[in-house]
C-alpha cells in the first residue's frame, strides 16, 4: 500500500474545504471497500480524510413520509431500523444479504454507494482494463464473465455494480444528498450511478469533492410489501448473480403499483422501468410477469460465460413478484 | 452457527482410560486465547520483512527488471532479483530412493535463472524495514519480458495426455480382464464423462516464513507438514549441513497438502535473511499462496460400468487426464478407488497425464480419491438409476470379499456396516425413488449416497519417551499438528500404554531438534507415531522393570515382563492388586531421575538403516493387505426450481477408519472433510485463465469455499472395530471423509431434479 496522510475531520465544513484543497484525496468511512482497494494498489490516495467523527448516523422520519438517512449509518443498523425494515422491508434485506456481519458492522451507506466492481480482471494488476487505466483494453472480454453484466454494457467494459443496498435504493426513488464548498445538491438514484459508455472510469455523477451526506427515501406506500431476493454461488457472503428487489400492490387483481429493480445485470443498479410500465394497471398474474421480466431484458447481450443471466434474471423477477403476490392475497 | 453433532463411540476395542475419550485439544487454549505463536509471529529484534515480485507472463525470460523506484521507498533494504541473488544449488533429481527430493516443489533455481515458467513466478523479492514498505515497494519493480509460447489451457491439452508412468507404491494403469469387451457384451452399462475443475489451497494460515541466519547456522519458523523435508532441502538449496538447520513449526494454521512440499517463499525468505544479515519474514498474502503454491489439478474423468440385469458388475473402468506443471508435480491417483471398490469381473483403470506451462500442482486432502470417487460414485449410481436399483443395493450386490483386482486380503472392510448404520441414521428407507418426486414446499429435495474411500498409510517415526522420578513423562518426536489433535491424541496413548495420568504427559512437536517425525500426510501420521510410541512405551516399561528386578526391595524382584502391567502410574503384577510399586518410587530406589527409552536413529547411517528398513516392512505389508479406511456418505439437498440453487441440507457419514484416539478431534477432522466436499461439490474452483495461464480469483472472496450458511448439520460417527493389521488398530482419519462427499451430492441432486451434471462445480445454471 502507497504511503498516505492521514486527517480527521471535525465537521462536514472541515471535511469538504479538506478534500477541495487535495487534489487526490478520498473520503474514508467503514473502509470496507476502499481499504481493500489500497491494498490492491488500485486506489493510491495521497491523502485519506477520516469522516467517521461526522454527525452524519442518523436515521430520521421526514415530513410527509419519507425517511433521511446519514451517509455514516452503518449497514448493520440501517438493517435493524424500525423505520426501514416496516416501511421499506426490500432496503432491510437487501443490506443483511450484503457481505458479511462484520462487514455489514463497518460499512456506511455513504460508502456502499461508491463501491467499485468485483470484475476479477479490475482486481488484478497485471490484467489490461479500462476501468482501471483507462484505454488500456478490457481483459474480461474473452475471459471469466460469470459475474459480468448483461444490460448496458459497452465494449469498453462489462463490469456490474455489486452493490446489494443500492438496488433497494434505485427500486425505492432514493435522493443521494452531497456536499461541496459550492454548497449542497440533490442527486435522485437513477441519476447517480453511471453506464460505462467509453469511460468506465467514470462511475458516478459524484464530482471528487463531493461529500455523500445523506440519502433520502420518498414515501413509497407500496415498498411495504417489498421484497429483496440475492441469488448467488454461495448461501452468504458472495456477490450477487442476479438479484431483484422487488414492490408490488395488487387492487381487485391489477397491478395498482409496482417497484423493480435488479443486481447484478448492470454497471448501475437496474431499474426495470419497462417492466414496471407493462406490469402497472395489468393483471397481476404470472403469465404478465413473464411477458414484463421478458420484455426489460430483451436487449440484454450475454458474454460466453453469463448468458444463463438473462434467464435467470426473468426467473428471478416472475419469482420474487409471484412471492409477493402469494404474499399480498394470504394478507 | 454450524450445527453439529457428535456421539461417543461404544465399546471401546483395548479400552484404555483415555484412547476413544472426546478429550480437549491439549493446545486449545492456547490456540482461542492468541497464545500460540504461528510462524509468522515470532519476534525477532531487527526483523525485515520481505514480499515477493511475481512474473506476470506465463512463460518467458525477463528482459530487464528496473528496480529503481521500488529501492528509492523509505525503509527499503534491497530489492533482489536474478541479477544479484547469490547461487543455491538447484533442486535435487526426484528420486524414490532419496524421499528428500521430493520435497522441492519444483525444479526452478529461483532468483538463479531469468526463465519464467509460470504466470506468478517470484522473480524478485523486496526486503525492507516494515511490511508496509515491501509491498508498497514489490509493486513498483518494473520487469520486462520477452514472452515465449505456454501452453495453459488444460481442456485444449485433453488430446496430447499420455499414460502414466507408474512406480511400486503407485501403478498408473491395471487390467483384470478385457474391460472393454465385457461392456460392449454387458446387457446395462453406462458410459460417462466427468471433469473436476483445479482448486487451491486455503488453509486459514496463509504460509509464512520467519527466517534467522547466525554464520552457517539457520533457523526457520514454518508452518511445514513436513519438517525433515524443510531442513534437508533448505540445506541443500544453501550448502550448510543440515544440522545447522533448525526448524520450528508447532502450530500450523491447517495445511490439507498444501505445506507438504517447499514452495518458494520458503526459500526465498531464508535468502532475504542471508542477503541482508537480518532476521526475514515473509508472510505470503492470501494472493501470493494463490500465485506460489501449487494445487489440485483439474481432471477429465471416462466411467464406464457394464452390468448384468441383477446389478453384478462385468466391467469397470475407469481413466482419467490429469496436470502437471512443466516444472514440477506429479499424477493424482484418481483411479485408486477404483482397483478396490467393486467386484468387477474386468476392470480397466489407467491414469494420463499432459504436462503445461502452470505452477506444479500439488497434494491436497484425499489427492487422487477425492475427485476419482466423485466421478466413481456418480457413475455407479447413474447405472443404478438405469438398472431401476436401490444404489445402496447396487453397492452391496457388487461388494467384495477380496480385493477385485489381484485376490489380495482386505486388511479390514467394514463398509456393509458403514451403509447399514448409515441408512437407519439418515432414514434412507424414507426416500422415493423416482427423481423430483420429494418436495417441502417450493423446494425440490434430493436424497443421495455414495462410498468413500481412502488407503492407509503408515511412515517411519523416530520417538524418544522419558519418564520421570516425580511420575511425568515427556514424549519427543517432530511430528505435526495442523489441527488434526495429533499431540492430543499421543498423549492419550502415552497415557494408557505406560498407565499414567493423561496430564501426567507432554508432547512435544514440530521440531527438528526432536527425533524425526513422519511427514503429515496420506492420513498416516497418527498411525505412524503411535506404531514407535508404543514400541517405545514397551521399552521403557521393559527399562524400568529391569531397575525394579535388580532392587530387592522391589515388590517386582523377578518378574518377567509379561507378568507385569501399567497402571496407576508404576508398574504392577497382572491381575494382582497392589504387587508392584509406582514408577517414582522405583527410580527413586535406584537412583535415577529420569529413564528414556527410543526408536529409531538420528544418525546418518542409523536413519538410512531405519528407511530400508521401514521401506521393506512397509512393501511386504502391502503384498499381503489391502488397506484402506472407507465409508457411507449421505446427503440430503433442496433445490430452488426457480433458480437452481443448491442447498445440503442433511448429512449423516459413517466411516470405518479402526481405532478412533480421540473421538472430538476426530469428528472435527471427519466433519471437516465433509465441509470441503461440499465446497468441491458446489462451489469451488481456480480459474486459471486460458489465454495466458493467470490465476484469476486468488481471494477467498471470489474462490468460493463454504460458509457457515452452506453447511448443514453433519452427523459423523464411526464403526469403531480396529484394524488387525494397524498400531492400536487406527486407520487415519484425515482424509477419507472428503472422499465420496461430492458424489452423494451430486447423486442427491439427480434425485431432486432429475439432471446428471458432470462437470463441477454444480453451480445453478446447470439446473436451470
Amino acid at each position: 500500500m502507497k504511503a498516505f496522510s492521514y486527517l480527521s475531520a471535525p465537521d462536514v465544513a472541515t471535511a469538504v474545504r479538506a478534500i477541495a484543497d487535495r487534489p487526490n484525496a478520498k473520503f474514508i468511512g467503514g473502509g470496507t471497500n476502499l481499504v481493500d482497494l489500497m491494498r490492491e494498489e488500485i486506489e493510491r490516495p495521497d491523502t485519506v480524510i477520516d469522516i467517521t467523527r461526522l454527525p452524519l448516523t442518523e436515521v430520521e422520519e421526514l415530513p410527509g413520509g419519507g425517511v433521511r438517512i446519514g451517509a455514516l449509518v452503518r449497514n448493520s443498523h440501517l438493517a435493524a431500523n424500525r423505520l426501514i425494515r416496516t416501511r421499506y422491508p426490500m432496503l432491510s434485506q437487501a443490506l443483511l444479504s450484503g457481505a458479511s456481519g462484520q462487514l455489514r458492522n463497518m460499512a456506511t451507506v455513504g460508502g456502499n454507494l461508491l463501491q467499485r466492481t468485483r470484475c476479477l480482471y479490475f482486481y488484478d494488476d497485471a490484467a489490461a482494463c479500462n476501468k482501471r487505466e483507462p484505454g488500456s483494453g478490457c481483459e474480461a472480454v474473452g475471459g471469466f464473465t460469470r459475474s459480468h453484466a448483461v444490460l448496458g454494457t459497452s465494449a469498453a467494459c462489462i463490469a456490474t455494480h455489486p452493490s446489494d443496498m443500492c438496488v433497494a435504493l434505485a427500486a425505492l426513488d432514493a435522493t443521494v444528498v452531497a456536499e461541496s464548498v459550492r454548497g449542497e445538491r440533490r442527486i435522485p438514484i437513477s441519476e447517480f450511478h453511471l453506464l460505462p459508455g467509453e469511460r468506465p472510469d467514470i462511475e458516478t455523477t459524484l464530482t471528487a469533492d463531493e461529500l455523500i451526506t445523506a440519502v433520502e427515501l420518498p414515501d413509497v406506500p407500496v415498498a411495504a410489501t417489498s421484497r429483496y431476493r440475492k441469488v448467488r454461488d454461495r448461501a452468504s457472503y458472495a456477490f450477487a448473480l442476479v438479484s431483484v428487489a422487488a414492490a408490488l400492490e395488487v387492487t381487485g387483481g391489477t397491478v395498482s403499483a409496482v417497484r423493480l429493480a435488479m443486481g447484478g445485470v448492470a454497471a448501475k443498479p437496474w431499474r426495470a422501468r419497462e417492466a414496471e410500465r407493462l406490469l402497472l394497471g395489468g393483471p397481476a398474474d404470472v403469465e404478465s410477469f413473464r411477458r414484463a421480466a421478458a420484455t426489460e431484458l430483451a436487449p440484454a447481450v450475454a458474454q460466453p460465460g453469463n448468458a444463463f443471466k438473462i434467464e435467470l434474471a426473468q426467473r428471478v423477477i416472475v419469482a420474487t413478484l409471484a412471492q409477493l403476490l402469494a404474499e399480498g392475497s394470504a394478507a | 452457527m454450524t450445527q453439529t453433532q457428535t456421539q461417543e463411540s461404544p465399546a471401546l476395542p483395548r479400552a484404555g482410560r483415555n484412547v476413544g475419550k472426546p478429550i480437549d485439544r491439549v493446545d486449545g487454549k492456547a490456540k482461542t486465547t492468541g497464545a500460540a505463536r504461528f510462524s509468522a509471529e515470532y519476534p525477532y529484534p531487527g526483523l525485515a520483512h520481505a514480499a515477493l515480485v511475481h512474473a506476470t507472463v506465463g512463460r518467458g525470460r525477463i528482459a530487464g527488471i528496473d528496480v529503481t523506484a521500488a529501492a528509492a521507498v523509505p525503509g527499503v533494504l534491497t530489492v533482489i532479483t536474478h541479477l544479484n541473488a547469490p547461487p543455491m544449488k538447484p533442486p535435487p533429481p526426484v528420486s524414490l530412493l532419496n524421499l528428500e527430493s521430493l520435497a522441492s516443489a519444483t525444479t526452478v533455481n529461483y532468483l538463479n535463472t531469468d526463465e519464467v515458467h509460470w504466470h506468478g513466478q517470484p522473480v524478485g523479492v523486496v526486503v525492507a524495514a516494515t511490511l508496509d514498505a515491501a509491498v508498497e515497494a514489490a509493486a513498483l519493480v518494473r520487469v520486462s519480458y520477452e514472452e515465449l509460447p505456454a501452453r495453459v489451457d488444460f481442456a485444449a491439452a485433453e488430446g496430447r495426455a499420455k499414460p502414466q508412468k507408474g512406480n511400486a507404491l503407485q501403478p498408473g494403469e491395471s487390467r483384470k480382464g478385457d474391460a472393454e469387451a465385457a461392456l460392449a457384451a454387458a446387457p446395462v452399462s453406462v458410459d460417462l464423462r466427468y471433469t473436476t475443475p483445479p482448486h487451491n489451497h486455503n488453509a486459514l494460515e496463509p504460509h509464512a516464513t520467519t527466517a534467522a541466519w547466525d554464520g552457517d547456522r539457520l533457523t526457520v519458523h514454518e508452518g511445514a507438514q513436513n519438517i525433515a523435508w524443510v531442513r534437508g532441502h533448505l540445506a541443500h538449496k544453501f550448502g550448510v549441513p543440515a544440522q545447522n538447520v533448525r526448524v520450528i513449526s508447532p502450530y500450523v494454521g491447517g495445511a490439507f497438502g498444501g505445506k507438504t512440499m517447499i514452495w518458494p517463499g520458503t526459500i526465498l525468505a531464508v535468502l532475504a535473511a542471508r542477503v541482508t544479515g537480518r532476521p526475514v519474514r515473509l508472510a505470503l498474502t492470501r494472493e501470493g499462496v494463490y500465485r506460489t503454491v501449487g494445487g489440485r489439478t483439474p481432471s477429465i474423468q471416462r466411467v464406464a460400468l457394464g452390468a448384468n440385469e441383477d446389478g453384478r458388475l462385468t466391467s469397470l473402468i475407469h481413466t482419467s487426464i490429469t496436470r502437471v506443471g512443466a516444472v514440477g508435480g506429479g499424477p493424482e491417483q484418481v483411479t485408486s478407488q477404483s482397483r478396490h471398490l467393486y467386484d468387477a469381473e474386468n476392470i480397466f483403470v489407467q491414469q494420463n497425464l499432459v504436462k503445461l506451462d502452470l505452477l506444479s500442482n500439488t497434494v491436497m486432502r484425499a489427492p487422487g480419491e477425492s475427485i476419482g470417487t466423485y466421478a466413481l460414485e456418480t457413475a455407479v449410481d447413474e447405472l443404478a438409476s438405469k438398472l431401476g436399483m436401490d444404489p445402496i443395493e447396487l453397492r452391496m450386490r457388487n461388494e467384495p470379499e477380496r480385493n477385485p483386482l489381484d485376490g489380495k486380503r482386505f486388511a479390514h472392510r467394514m463398509l456393509r456396516e458403514a451403509y447399514a448404520r448409515g441408512a437407519e441414521r439418515f432414514g434412507w428407507a424414507d426416500r422415493t425413488p423416482e427423481p423430483g418426486s420429494m418436495r417441502d414446499g417450493r423446494w425440490l429435495i434430493g436424497m443421495g449416497v455414495a462410498s468413500a474411500y481412502h488407503p492407509s498409510w503408515q511412515f517411519a517415526a523416530n520417538v524418544t519417551v522419558r519418564l520421570s522420578a516425580d511420575g511425568t513423562v515427556v514424549v519427543r518426536c517432530g511430528f505435526h499438528e495442523m489441527g488434526m489433535g495429533g499431540a492430543t491424541a499421543h498423549a492419550q496413548i502415552t497415557a494408557d500404554a505406560l498407565g499414567v495420568p493423561f496430564e501426567a504427559v507432554r508432547v512435544e512437536y514440530g521440531d527438528s531438534d526432536l527425533p524425526t517425525g513422519p511427514g503429515a500426510g496420506g492420513s498416516g501420521q497418527t498411525a505412524s507415531v503411535a506404531a514407535s510410541l508404543l514400541t517405545a512405551c514397551d521399552k521403557l516399561k521393559r527399562s524400568v522393570l529391569a531397575l525394579a528386578r535388580r532392587s530387592s526391595g522391589s515388590p517386582l524382584r523377578g518378574v518377567r515382563p509379561s507378568g507385569v502391567e501399567a497402571r496407576d502410574g508404576g508398574l504392577y503384577q497382572a491381575g494382582a492388586a497392589g504387587r508392584g510399586e509406582a514408577y517414582a518410587a522405583i527410580l527413586a530406589r535406584a537412583g535415577r531421575t529420569s529413564v528414556e527409552a527410543q526408536v529409531g536413529s538420528e544418525t546418518r547411517m542409523g536413519a538410512l538403516a531405519g528407511q530400508v528398513r521401514f521401506m521393506s516392512k512397509l512393501m511386504l505389508d502391502r503384498r499381503r493387505w489391502v488397506k484402506a479406511a472407507c465409508g457411507a456418505q449421505f446427503c440430503e439437498v433442496r433445490v430452488d426450481p426457480d433458480t437452481g440453487e443448491v442447498r445440503v441440507s442433511r448429512w449423516v457419514g459413517v466411516f470405518d477408519v479402526g481405532t478412533v484416539i480421540n473421538a472430538k478431534t476426530a469428528a472435527s477432522q471427519l466433519r471437516g472433510g465433509i465441509v470441503m466436499g461440499i465446497g468441491m461439490a458446489l462451489s469451488e474452483a481456480t480459474l486459471v485463465d486460458p489465454r495466458h495461464g493467470r490465476i484469476m480469483n486468488p481471494s477467498l472472496a471470489e474462490y468460493h469455499v463454504p460458509v457457515h450458511a452452506d453447511i448443514p448439520p453433519i452427523d459423523v460417527s464411526w464403526l469403531n472395530e480396529p484394524d488387525p493389521t494397524m498400531p492400536l488398530g487406527l486407520i487415519g482419519v484425515g482424509e477419507v471423509s472428503i472422499t465420496g462427499a461430492a458424489a452423494a451430492i451430486a447423486n442427491a441432486v439427480h434425485h431432486a431434479t432429475g439432471r446428471r451434471v458432470r462437470d463441477l462445480p454444480i453451480t445453478l445454471d446447470a439446473l436451470m
